[in-house]
Formats: C-alpha cells, structure tokens, sequence
C-alpha cells in the first residue's frame, strides 16, 4: 500500500512538469497584454512597454520559464500583476473559501443522495424510486447558475431566510486563524460566527451541490440494486440475517466503492461549478478570482493557482485510490 | 458544470484499467444481436420514450423554426422600445412580448432551439472525434501491451490527466479568450473540454475488452493484434461512448449557457441563443422574471431529454440489465 | 456655465464649475450631526464595492477601490468643494500662486496630527512632496505611480527626470509650506485632490514602507499601517473578505458618527443589489440602471453622482468610408440620442453635445450639434457613396463602466438606428480587458466603437488630452493643429488663460467630429433606508464622517 502510494506521488511528478509546460505555453499563448489590462483604457504605449519590461514579459519565452520555475523551486510564486498580492498568500485565502464550499456542497450530497439512492434501490420501480431517478435527472439539466438564480430567488428574495452574498456578516467580529470559517468559529467558540458563516454557505453549497447531489443517487441506486443480485447477499438472506445487518455488512459496503470513485471524480467538477457558483453569490474563493485572472491575462495568479489545484486534485485521486483498497480488499494488491 | 460519470472511468492514474472493475461492460456476444436486444428494451421504456420524445420535439423545433414564426431572430427591430426598466409584455404582434434587445421573444426561443442543436452536436462531435481518437491510441497500444505500448499509453493518458487537472469551464473560457469572441470559438471551446471524458471512456472499455474472452480467442486464432485492435475492440467499445455523446449533448447545451454566462459567446448580443437570453435577463427579473425562467426551462428540458435517453440507452446496453 | 469662486486667497477663479444642487435623497443636515452624538454607539457602516483595494497606500494606488478607503484614512492639502469637482482647501487652509505660475505658497491647517501622533506641518508636506518625487527607479512604473507621472511627468532620476514639473519644497515656518515647479502646471491644485496625493505620516512611512521594495503595495505600511489625518483609522484588511475602519476620535474635523466603516467587496452587481436587499449591507456603489427603479420601490435610497464623464460613438478614420468627414456627420445624424439613453442608460442622464461633461472648463455651449435626421442621414450617406456600407461596429462585453454601463443594449439600439438608415453593421465583440481595448487602442482592426472616460480631477486636458492629444490607433487621424492647440493650452500657467483656447478647441472638434458624443451617464450609489448623510462626489471624493446608521 505504501508503495504504491509512494509510486503514485512519483508519477505526479511528471504529470507536474508536463502541466507547468503546457500551462506557460497555454498561458503566453493568451492574446491581449496584462498590462493594458493594468493600466485600463487610457494607458500609453510607452507606459504599456515600460510595465512589461518591469514584468520581464520582453524577455524570450524560454528564459521567463527558466526564470519562473527557477522562483518556484524556492517556492516563489510571484504576485499579482493586478493587485501585487502575493500568490501564495492569495491562494491561502482564497482557497479555503472554495474548500469550505465544495466540502459543504459535497456533503449535502453525501448526505442526502447516498440514502435516497438507497431506497430507491430498495424499492426498484415504485413510485418513490421514479421520483428519485426523475428528480436526480432534472439536477443533473439544469444549468447551476441558472438554479442559483431560482434558489436566490425563493429563499433570499420570497421568504427572506438566507443571505445571499459573502461569506460572513462582517458586522460579526469574528477571528479568523485558518480561513475555514465555520471551522475557526468552533476553534475560537464563537458560536454566533460559526452559524452566520454555515447559513451564508447555504444556498452556494445547495447550488453547487445538486449536480452531485443527483449522480451520486443515481450511482448508489445502481449499485446497490447490482449488489443486491449478487450471490453472497442471496446467500446471506437465505441464511436468515436480519436485513438491516445484510445491508450494513454487505450491501452497502461493497456497493460504496463506485460512490467512493464519483466523490473523488466530482473535485474537478465542482470547481468548474465553483467559477459560477461564487459569481452569483458574491463568494471569494479561488473559482471567481481564477476567471478573473483569465480575463486579465494575470499570469503569475494564473499559473501559480491552476498548479496548486492539480496537485490537489492529484492528491484527491490518490487518497480515492488508497480509499478503494479500505472498502475492497481485492483492490489492495494492486 | 455537470457532466455525467463515464461508467468505466478508473480513478485518475492508474494504468491498467480500473481496479474496481467499476460496472464494466463487456458484452460477450458483441454484434449486431447486442444492438437489435438494446433497441427493443428502449422501445419499451418510459424513460427512453419520454427523452426521444423531448429530443424530437426538439429538433422539430430548431429545424422547421422558420415555418414557427413570421420574424427573424436577433433582429432586435425594436431595441428603442425597451429600457432598462421595462420591457414591452405580450400583446397582440408579440405574444411573449418582447426580449430584452426588442426582438420577438417567441422567434427567439425557437430559433434558440435551433443554436443550441447546433452547438451542441458541433461540440460534441468535436469532443468525440478528439478524444476517441486519443482514447482509441491509448486503449488500443495499451491492449497490445509490450513495452511501446504501454508507453504510448501511458504518455496519452498522462496528457488527458492534465487535460482533467485543469477545470473544463476555465479551459473553456481559456479558449475563447485565445480564439475571440464567435460561435466557431464556443463550439471548439465546449468540445476541447469534452475530450478527457471521452478519451478515458473509451480506453477503460478497450481495455476491458482486451480480456474478454473473444478477444483471447482471436489472439489464441493466430489474428494480428492489430486487426484485433481495429476490427473487433473499437467497434464493440464504442457503445458506452455512443451514450456518453448522448450525455454530453445536454451538457454541451448547459456548457454554452455558462459561458455565455461569464459573458463569452457570440459577438452579437440580440443573438437568439437560450444562454445568453437568460444571462441578459438576470438582472430583470423583478420586473420581467419570464425572460429569464423561459429560456431556463427551455435549456433545462432540452438538457433533460438527452439525459433521459442517453440513461435509458447505457442502461440498456448493459447486458447486466437483461438479467 | 459659469464659474464660481474658489474661497482661497489664492486669487485663481475657479477651475471651473456650478456647484450642482446635491440629489434629493439621503442627505441630512450637516448641523444636525454636530451635537457630538459620538458618546453614544454609531454602529457600523457596511458598504460594498465592485473589488478589493489593491493597496492602502494611496501613493501606489490608481484603482477606485483602493482610493475609496484611503479617503477615509488620509487628506491632501486640496479637497474638493462638496458635490462638485472644483478643489477646495483641506489641509492646506488656503494657497497662494505666483505670476508665473512657478511657486505656490500653501498655510497649513493648524492643530492637526497624523494618527501615529506625528504633528501635521509643514516639513510633513515637504517629506510627501520629497517622497513622491525621489522614489527610487523601481517605482517609476505606471502600475506603481501612475498619477505621479501622468502630471508630475518626472522624478528626481530616470530618463524623464528632465521633463520632471516638481523642483523644490520649503518650510518657510510650521504652517507655510512652499512648493516651487520647473514649469507652469494649470492643474497643479486640481491635481492634488487626488488621494495619490494624499499627506502620509513621515514617521509611519520611515519605519514601515520601503519605497524600494520589490512590491512596495504589499509591504507592511501599504496593508497594515497606512497612517493619515482623515476620520477613520485602519483596524484590519482581511484579505478576501473585508477592511475594518475604526473611527478617529481624535480628527480635527467633524467626528465620525459611526463606530466603524466597513469594506467588501461583490463583484457582480446583482450580486450587490441582492445583498442590500436583504440586509447585508448598508450601501453599495455601481448600480445597474436596472436596479435603480426597483430598489426605491422598495425603500431603499439610491443617490445619483453628478455626471464627470462621457460616453462616445468613436469612428476609426483608418477605415472606409469613416475617413469621409460626410459618413461620420451622415452617422451622428442617424443617432436618436434620446432613444439610446432611455434604452441603455439611468434616468437623468443627458445628452452629451462634446467631449466634456459641462462642468468642465471650457465647456463651449455654442458647438455644432448634429440633429437626430434619418433621412438627411441617408441623403449624405448616398451623396458620400456610402449607402448600404458595411461598417464593422465594436464593443466590449463583460463590463460596466460608470460612463458605459450597459455596452451590450448600447451597441444594439444604435445598430438598429444605424441600420434603419441602410448601414450594414457587423458586431464584433470582445471582453473588455484587455482584448477590447487592446483591439482599440493597439491596433487599428476596428470600425466604430463604443468608449469614454471618467474624469479624475477637474481639468480639461484630462478629457481633451487624454483623447485627443496625439496621433493614436483609437481614432486613426492625424490632425497637427488640433494636437498643437491642445499642447498649447495645456503649457499656459492659469485656467483663466486655459479657458478660451479650451472652448476653441472643443468647438473645432465638433466640427471635425471624430466621434458623437453619446452622453453622460449618472452613476448611483445606493443605500438602505436607515442610512444618513452621505454625501456624493462627482470625482468620488466621498468621506464617510457625516454617514449616520441607525441600528
């Protein structure tokens, strides 16, 4: 098992430098200066040559990447050709937004499909089992941002029971240690901080997390209905256990391991979802920021956060695979 | 964005097929038999009827939309009558009233149609020839296996996983930003972002095949690999990845709005695509709230067929189903 | 429009301008604030912009978002006169210029103190002046000292130290401060009610800003102490999430009503919209047109900033037939400039007749204006053999600009005005930064377009000059005598001399007619109903010490 996670960390590192290549390739490719988007409408030639000379944007392209990655293994990402932030430091702010929001959304699909999916399973072609599969199917149709609005629209707007921009009252004095702030409001006990900030995760977190939400109900449903044709859960019902114990013992557990693989799948996903999520909402993770750096061409914010989220997509891959070897035995040779 | 689970995805990174045998399908009688078997079990479900019928109404829609409608789409004929506090509502000459840039509302939702099916089988098939290429390349030198095989293998598959690393609506934005702002930059766009799905997919379902039992029969027949390769693994794996193009199509119509929602798309903004009709409404919705929800439930239903059939088709597919 | 005396002894009339009534709503009375209610709690004033700040020392900032907080920490010597553009004394009490135009002679405010306790006088303003103008060479880039060098056009090294206005600053006593320029600068004082401007702390700036440093808008100074005499302290920037504004118990003017000021930042302007209405935040900045009608429907206050910009119909003379001086005037005949406000724009914005909104000196009211005439239109289309031209139409998507709030409804009702008088029009578009403006200004692959500019501080050349003042992509002409007449005006030492030569100007660009002047359009800022006192500023030089929030 050590090994091979060790064998796995040895392969990213290739896929690493392969995507730093592509991504400086890809990122210079972009037309359009960053710094006249610095400098907005009325910036002057000379002053668009001058920025971009202090950025060594002049310099042959195979030297600036010799340069940045050279700063990168002293773990020097650079700043922020827009706000001068340093990249790292931005990232450690904005990241944890987007966790806490993915977290929240994935839970509440967790948490809501993996049972309905269940039953569904259980109860194969009645009515509460179309209902799941039709209300699964019409999650997975519906644009996000389109179903942010409609929730906005219902729960800000009509009933008035959920803020709908931020991801904190700021009128609350909150201390904030590790960014995660329903997670700081329970270090610092401040109860009143971590409630505030789980209710403006709501309706994000619900927006983001239906499209989850309905795959996993429809992979649990599949899987269990699978599961439960298999011999060995014949072989337990005719030997009299109880259902519940089958269902613990041995539906359940094997039939979590295509589940297991759609969560860690689904990383990638959200963050795509993350971009629009965190528009509509006002949210400041890394999902808006990364979209605005595209559009300002701010290469350093661009190259430094797209790295930082394959590696931790990688890893989210790797801790999948390592998970596998938990649920299924089989697994653990490989 | 949503994009439907590729059944036979392994996790990222493992050469070699996926360990979990994730639900796998492996016809072992493949041919024709395997097809007329699925397209009867889809004439008799629900599912699969009601998505073929959504899609029908669909492609009725986008393809006799001329005949629908007396005005042209995007004319914006009377962009002077609208402001930014009101837009004229139903009446006699426009029964959904007017859109926000002052064309017919009706004529925009059903040449919409028309933009959405074209945009989303442009897309697709881009992404599907793209990546099945790469994933037919990967699949079919990792099934031949040996050394050089499984290098080739290894080296695509590398190249899809940072393709996969990087999330498919910036990759899109990305390449819209280097493209410019057009219909041809949104379709290549939307279909580049489709092709790590498709590669994986198709090489996880050639490798399964490599072990199915007629591929160790025509390999203990003495058949070259090659003709192996091409002559039976492709045409039997690329079932799933029918149905994943199925599946896609509606993300594909999905993907277009987004990005129109980030303000990318085509440079006209009157332009009668549901997208970008919905976006341009948002912030109308107090005082006009069905230019927003008609050009919603419009992509969420057309989405929603396609998704209908495409389950109803991988279902049936699935020889695990007959049982 | 005539000029009103500014209240110095400095014997300058005026820079220009009315002082505009101030809008109707929201604004209380000022002598009501002063029974020196700030024993009791004034709470909390939450407010949002469209970003973060990029810095809090406003020396290295140019952005709106960083100007808008640091003018509640730091003062300049010159103010502006509430709810207009023209400067006003503020630290300094009064100033006095030469003949020449070369010294100016600033008397301090007396009794007041940065908030580390350093004393405000007149070796704190030479400090500044010395500051801005011997930063190292690092910091001579326009994304670091845009300002500086866009007025004061040198420092003390680099390779435009020779063209450098700033000479010298003495402290003649404690309260008189003397800055002496290598050459006559109109705008000198309009310049300085600009935060860039704004008088630092010396002893804050020695021991935590390092002008040299790699990134001098990150440093310590920059985020975490910017020290200045205004109404708030800074009591901490949460990056990603907010600014905490502390009131300043200790200011030489009116104190603050509210216990704090908060910043946020939400990017979309829905998004902003959403969140006053349920209670989130006490105001906001950068309304959607849309908005504005709705929200006071439902009670909420909207504040309308006086105009200090322009939007313009620009026409790329590199291109056929917008060479011809008869398609450009056949166009701006086609345009029903009512129609596009009303479809594009806020209520109570105004036809724009040229390129500077009113209030600007040299605002010519005597400029050729172009009727709304289709057919004559047409008639001059067909008289220049341009009927049925193509013309490529560009605009930018993805944005909202105080002048341009609405690029896309903009472009698309002059299309069909455009249209209706037999022009094809092809849409190009392009995201606004940088490929829009890129697209404009680095290169001529462009036909119309849609831009404008808000102005910074009240002076023509910052409107005339920023457009017009030399050969460019934008436009595609080359027209020596206006760059001339412009270079002219701009060297002569007072805006009295200015004035004429200004209105000559805007007279004859009329007639030239390089682009149509579209419109002003009236930026709002919005609030919700407890909300007192603030007072808006056409240039934002908007200071939160009247805003009162009842809890």
């Amino acid at each position: 098992m050590l090994r091979f996670a060790l064998r796995r960390l040895a392969l990213m590192v290739p896929v690493l430098f392969g995507l730093s290549v592509l991504l400086f390739a890809w990122v210079r490719a972009l037309p359009g200066d960053p710094a006249r988007s610095l400098l907005g409408e009325r910036a002057t030639p000379e002053a668009i040559v001058a920025v971009n000379e202090a950025y060594g944007f002049d310099q042959p392209l195979l030297q600036q990447y010799l340069t940045y990655v050279k700063a990168l293994l002293q773990g020097d990402f650079g700043s922020s050709i827009q706000s001068g932030a340093d990249v790292l430091t931005t990232f450690g702010d904005r990241f944890p937004a987007t966790v806490e929001l993915a977290l929240t959304a994935m839970l509440f699909a967790i948490v809501v499909g993996v049972p309905l999916g269940y039953l569904a399973a259980r109860n194969q072609g009645r009515l509460l089992d179309t209902a799941v599969v039709s209300g699964s199917l019409l999650g997975v149709a519906t644009p996000v941002f389109f179903l942010a609005i409609l929730l906005k629209l219902v729960f800000a707007d009509w009933l008035g029971w959920l803020p709908t921009a931020l991801r904190q009252d700021p009128r609350i004095d909150a201390t904030h240690i590790t960014n995660f702030y329903v997670l700081d409001g329970f270090l610092t006990r401040e109860w009143d901080a971590a409630w505030d900030a789980m209710l403006h995760l709501a309706l994000p977190a619900i927006a983001l997390g239906t499209i989850p939400l309905a795959i996993i109900v429809r992979i649990t449903r599949a899987s269990v209905a699978e599961v439960l044709h298999e011999d060995y859960v014949r072989t337990a019902e005719s030997k009299g256990l109880s259902r519940g114990t089958i269902s613990r013992r041995h539906v359940l557990r094997n039939a979590l391991l295509p589940v297991v693989t759609t969560i860690g799948l689904q990383a990638g996903l959200l963050l795509s979802g993350a971009v629009l999520t965190e528009t509509v909402f006002g949210f400041n993770g890394i999902g808006s920021y990364l979209f605005q750096a595209i559009s300002t061409r701010d290469f350093p914010v661009l190259q430094g956060f797209i790295i930082f989220i394959a590696v931790i997509y990688s890893l989210i891959n790797l801790v999948v695979d390592l998970l596998y070897g938990v649920i299924d035995p089989r697994v653990r040779v490989s | 964005m949503s994009v439907t689970l590729p059944p036979a995805a392994g996790p990222v990174g493992t050469p070699g097929g996926d360990p979990a045998g994730a639900p796998g399908l492996v016809p072992d009688q493949p041919g024709v038999g395997l097809w007329r078997g699925a397209f009867r079990r889809l004439r008799r479900n629900p599912t699969a009827i009601a998505g073929a019928v959504i899609i029908l109404l669909f492609v009725l829609v986008a393809v006799f939309a001329p005949l629908l409608t007396s005005y042209q789409p995007g004319a914006a004929e009377d962009a002077g009558k609208v402001t930014p506090l009101t837009v004229p509502g139903p009446s006699e000459d426009h029964w959904l009233g007017l859109d926000r840039y002052g064309s017919d509302m009706w004529t925009q939702l059903v040449y919409g149609a028309r933009q959405s099916l074209l945009y989303g089988v442009v897309s697709t098939a881009i992404g599907l020839t793209l990546g099945a290429g790469l994933g037919a390349i990967a699949g079919g030198f990792g099934a031949l296996g040996g050394r050089v095989g499984g290098w080739v293998d290894n080296a695509v598959m590398r190249f899809v996983d940072i393709m996969l690393s990087v999330p498919s609506l910036l990759l899109a934005v990305s390449i819209v930003a280097v493209l410019g702002q057009n219909a041809y930059a949104v379709m290549i766009a939307i279909g580049v972002a489709q092709v790590p799905i498709f590669a994986r997919l198709l090489r996880g379902s050639m490798l399964s095949q490599g072990k199915a039992d007629y591929v160790l029969a025509a390999g203990a027949l003495g058949l070259r690999k090659r003709r192996i390769v091409a002559g039976h693994m492709v045409p039997n794996a690329i079932g799933p990845t029918i149905v994943q193009a199925t599946l896609n199509l509606a993300t594909a119509i999905i993907e277009v709005a987004a990005l129109s929602y980030l303000g990318l798309g085509e440079s006209d903004p009157a332009v009668a695509e549901w997208g970008r009709m919905l976006v341009a409404a948002q912030e109308r919705f107090d005082s006009a709230a069905r230019l927003a929800l008609l050009p919603g439930f419009a992509i969420a239903i057309t989405a929603l067929g396609f998704t209908l059939l495409g389950e109803a088709m991988r279902e049936a597919l699935d020889p695990r189903t007959r049982r | 429009m005539r000029l009103a005396p500014i209240p110095t002894r400095s014997g300058l009339i005026g820079l220009a301008a009315t002082a505009l009534v101030l809008s109707g709503c929201a604004q209380s009375d000022r002598a009501e604030s002063e029974g020196g209610s700030s024993e009791q709690s004034g709470g909390t004033f939450l407010f949002a912009g469209s970003a973060e700040p990029v810095t809090l020392d406003p020396f290295f900032a140019s952005d709106g978002e960083s100007f808008r907080v640091s003018r509640q920490i730091f003062e300049g010597l010159v103010g502006t006169e509430p709810g207009t553009a023209d400067p006003a004394p503020l630290l300094a009490t009064g100033w006095e210029t030469s003949e020449d135009g070369l010294t100016t002679t600033f008397d301090l405010q007396e009794g007041v103190t940065f908030h580390d306790g350093t004393e405000f006088n007149a070796e704190a303003v030479c400090a500044n002046f010395e500051r801005w103008y011997n930063m190292p060479r690092s910091a001579q880039t326009e994304d670091l000292t845009y300002y500086y060098i866009s007025l004061f056009r040198g420092f003390a090294t680099g390779p435009d130290a020779g063209d450098a206005i700033y000479d010298s600053c003495s402290a003649d006593d404690d309260l008189t401060a003397t800055v002496t320029l290598n050459k006559p600068f109109a705008g000198f004082i309009a310049a300085l009610s600009l935060p860039a401007f704004s008088m630092q702390s010396p002893t804050a700036l020695d021991e935590y800003q390092d002008d040299a440093a790699g990134n001098p808008r990150n440093s310590e100074y920059s985020t975490e102490r910017p020290t200045g005499t205004g109404p708030f302290t800074l009591d901490s920037w949460d990056r990603g999430q907010q600014v905490t504004l502390a009131r300043n118990d200790d200011y030489w003017g009116d104190v603050a009503l509210v216990d704090e000021a908060v910043v946020v930042a939400i990017e979309d302007p829905t998004a902003r919209a959403d969140a006053l209405r349920s209670g989130e935040i006490d105001g906001y900045d950068l309304v959607g047109p849309a908005d504005v009608a709705p929200l006071e429907e439902e009670g909420f206050q909207v504040v309308e900033r006086d105009p200090f910009n322009v939007l313009y119909l620009g026409m790329n003379q590199a291109q056929e037939p917008l060479d011809d001086p008869m398609v450009r005037q056949a166009i701006a005949h086609a345009l029903n400039i009512p129609e596009i406000i009303s479809a594009s724009m806020p209520e109570g914005t105004v036809p724009a007749t040229q390129f500077v909104p009113d209030i600007v000196m040299g605002f010519n009211p005597d400029v050729t204006e172009y009727e709304y005439d289709p057919e004559l239109a047409e008639q001059m289309l067909a008289d220049a053999g341009a009927d049925g031209a193509t013309i490529e139409f560009n605009y930018p998507t993805g944005v909202s600009r105080p002048y341009m709030p609405q690029p896309e409804d903009t472009f698309n009702v002059i299309r069909s005005q455009l249209e209706a008088v037999g022009l094809q029009i092809e849409p190009v578009a392009d995201a606004w930064s940088p490929d829009y403006l890129e697209k404009i200004q680095g290169t001529d692959d462009h036909g119309i377009h849609l831009l404008g500019w808000t102005g910074d501080y009240n002076d023509t050349d910052n409107f005339l000059g920023v457009f017009f003042g030399a050969e460019s992509n934008e436009w595609g002409f080359d027209n020596p005598e206006l760059f001339d007449a412009l270079s002219e005006a701009r060297g002569l030492p007072t805006p009295e001399e200015q004035e004429p030569l200004y209105e000559d100007i805007n007279a004859e660009i009329m007639d030239y007619l390089p682009g149509v002047p579209l419109a002003h359009p009236v930026p709002s800022l919005a609030f919700g109903p407890d909300v007192d006192g603030y007072q808006q500023s056409p240039v934002q030089d908007e200071v939160w010490n009247a805003v009162s929030v009842q809890e």
